[in-house]
């Protein structure tokens, strides 16, 4: 038995106090704004104060959100960048971290300089900008895929956990016949789903939270994707024109719980998904610092 | 000699080097050639004429930025947002890990660690949109200083209240996933020691002071490092989100100067320039935290 002093206890005690605070205020604004989704407009809009529950209850902020042609279209030019981007990720992400996982390759050390080096020297906003224009992708959902098809960081995580895979393995699938692409796909990925649920998540959550690049690069509407969208409904209240002629025509009541409802249904599926492959989290964030 | 050598090898490793071909296309076009195109910063860069054929300036936009009164305010700005936020912001997961540490039930711990990670997922678009609806005149954080009595303040449009919404928005959504490196650190450090310092009697604050935090010292150093080497990043995408032409005075950042510039007023050449003094400028902060370090507690990047 270990006996607790009396300072001790008297530190636990205040350090859960601190973490119970900390709880609070890392959980209420999100709270504040789904109890808001759940409002009655009117309502919201004349209340004051902390929001403790929602004023009323409606669906209509919902509604309004599964009507509006744009916030529907900005879920499916995001699907669409989620669903090829990942394929085009994963594909090369996968293909550089098995190459410079290789021995015996001449040119792999090269190729590792000529690859981390973009870590520290980048081109910068304008050249980028310049460039993927150059290339005729202004206007085209792959201005939103291309560029950013391979995150360096990403890539020697995955490097470092192919490396930690025995040779062995590889050595006896080469005395089976297999070729470096059946040995990637049908040894090395499944032996790395860690590493690859993780991948997927960082790359997922950065396709579907960008809304930068879309800005510079789309002028055409239709092709927004979703955070774009919500954030052209945030910025609605002291900006009107944002939206230009798709400009939501409801009152202002279903307006204001509108953007929430939007904000909730973007942010949601990430917050539900996540807790599931946070147990992977530590060694991605690990196996970065280190090489980073 | 080198030839052949590398023939073979290029004939012996031919899937391999099929497979890395992509890759290498991929960081020839989306890195190479727009770092080869920050020459237009040297240039005058006009559409028409092209990157490659604009003609050639010399060093007249950086003379432009360093003669321009936005130099000194943009730099400033950028300073003091990221003075601010290394002060407040990097010992903040350093300090929730340290706690974290201490608690008794693993349970509670791993909620905390669940709830606070959750915020490093939201996009910046709708954490702005929470700034933004917080701190609106009719908000709420103006509805708890009118309950008390205070006057209501319209916090984005003030200048002396922009870095404070910045750097705390910055805490609330970075302080739990900041934690894990220092959690993996905390759990490298040797058993031993506690029990050798319980003997002792040493008490829980004597223990994290003189045991946990030696311990994660070279963690700490890395990570400061690499803070320092990025003392003149301040993202645009949280600032051009939430500031106005009202509060450039103190939101304006290098960043942020380059982006209206560049984007949106086209300077392009102009605007390069200022991306490629801010990089240099970086790069040597860098190098220079690093030798330091090196010097001071042996801790380096390489």
């Amino acid at each position: 038995m270990i006996r607790t002093s009396r300072g001790e206890r008297i530190f636990d005690f205040f350090n859960a106090v601190i973490m119970v605070l900390l709880i609070i205020l890392t959980l209420y604004p999100l709270l504040y704004i789904l109890f808001s989704s759940l409002s009655e407009g009117n309502r919201l809009i004349s209340f004051n104060g902390i929001l403790l529950w929602p004023q009323g209850f409606s669906l209509e902020g919902y509604k309004a959100v599964l009507n509006n042609p744009t916030i529907l279209s900005g879920f499916r030019n995001t699907l669409f960048i989620l669903v090829v981007g990942l394929v085009i990720n994963m594909t090369l992400t996968s293909f550089g971290a098995y190459f410079l996982s290789r021995d015996g390759v001449l040119l792999r050390k090269p190729i590792m300089f000529f690859i981390v080096f973009t870590m520290f020297f980048q081109g910068g906003l304008v050249p980028f900008y310049l460039i993927v224009k150059s290339y005729g992708l202004l206007d085209s959902l792959w201005a939103l895929i291309l560029p950013t098809a391979i995150s360096t960081f990403n890539l020697i995580i995955m490097r470092t956990y192919f490396m930690a895979i025995p040779k062995e393995i590889e050595e006896s699938a080469f005395l089976d016949g297999a070729g470096h692409f059946t040995i990637l796909f049908r040894i090395f990925i499944p032996l790395s789903m860690p590493v690859v649920a993780v991948l997927i998540l960082y790359y997922g959550v950065g396709h579907w939270n960008s809304w930068f690049n879309a800005m510079i690069f789309l002028q055409n509407q239709d092709l927004y994707p979703i955070q774009l969208v919500v954030r052209n409904i945030i910025l609605e209240n002291d900006n009107a024109s944002m939206l230009g002629t798709t400009t939501l025509v409801q009152s202002r009541d279903v307006a204001e719980t509108l953007k929430y409802a939007a904000i909730i249904v973007t942010t949601a599926p990430i917050l539900m998904l996540y807790p599931f492959l946070q147990k992977y989290f530590v060694k991605g964030v690990m196996v970065g610092a280190l090489k980073g | 000699m080198l030839k052949t050598r590398l023939g073979k090898d290029l004939l012996r490793n031919k899937w391999l080097y099929l497979m890395i071909l992509p890759v290498l296309v991929y960081y020839v076009m989306f890195h190479y050639v727009p770092l080869y195109g920050t020459i237009i910063a040297f240039k005058q860069f006009v559409p028409a004429k092209g990157i490659w054929g604009s003609d050639w300036v010399g060093f007249k936009h950086f003379e432009q930025f360093f003669s321009s009164i936005y130099f000194f305010r943009v730099i400033k700005n950028t300073l003091l947002m990221s003075f601010f936020n290394l002060l407040f912001g990097f010992p903040a997961p350093i300090i929730l890990a340290l706690l974290l540490n201490e608690l008794k039930s693993p349970r509670f711990r791993r909620i905390t660690q669940t709830i606070t990670y959750m915020p490093h997922f939201i996009t910046l678009v709708v954490v702005a949109g929470i700034i933004r609806y917080f701190t609106l005149s009719d908000g709420l954080i103006n509805d708890v200083i009118a309950f008390f009595g205070g006057a209501r303040i319209s916090f984005l449009q003030q200048p002396e209240s922009f870095r404070p919404i910045y750097i705390i928005s910055e805490i609330w959504q970075q302080i739990g996933w900041g934690t894990i490196i220092y959690l993996a650190a905390i759990s490298g450090v040797d058993q031993q020691q506690y029990e050798a310092a319980k003997i002792d009697g040493a008490t829980k604050l004597q223990q994290i002071r003189h045991v946990t935090l030696p311990g994660i010292l070279p963690t700490i150093m890395i990570m400061l490092i690499l803070a320092l080497g990025n003392i003149m990043n301040v993202g645009f995408e949280k600032i051009i989100l939430l500031y106005s032409a009202s509060i450039y005075e103190t939101a304006d950042v290098i960043s942020t100067y380059v982006y209206r510039k560049g984007i949106l007023e086209f300077n392009y050449s102009y605007s390069a320039a200022v991306g490629l003094f801010n990089s240099v400028i970086n790069f040597s902060i860098l190098l220079l935290a690093n030798y330091f370090s090196k010097r001071v507690s042996k801790n380096s990047l390489w």
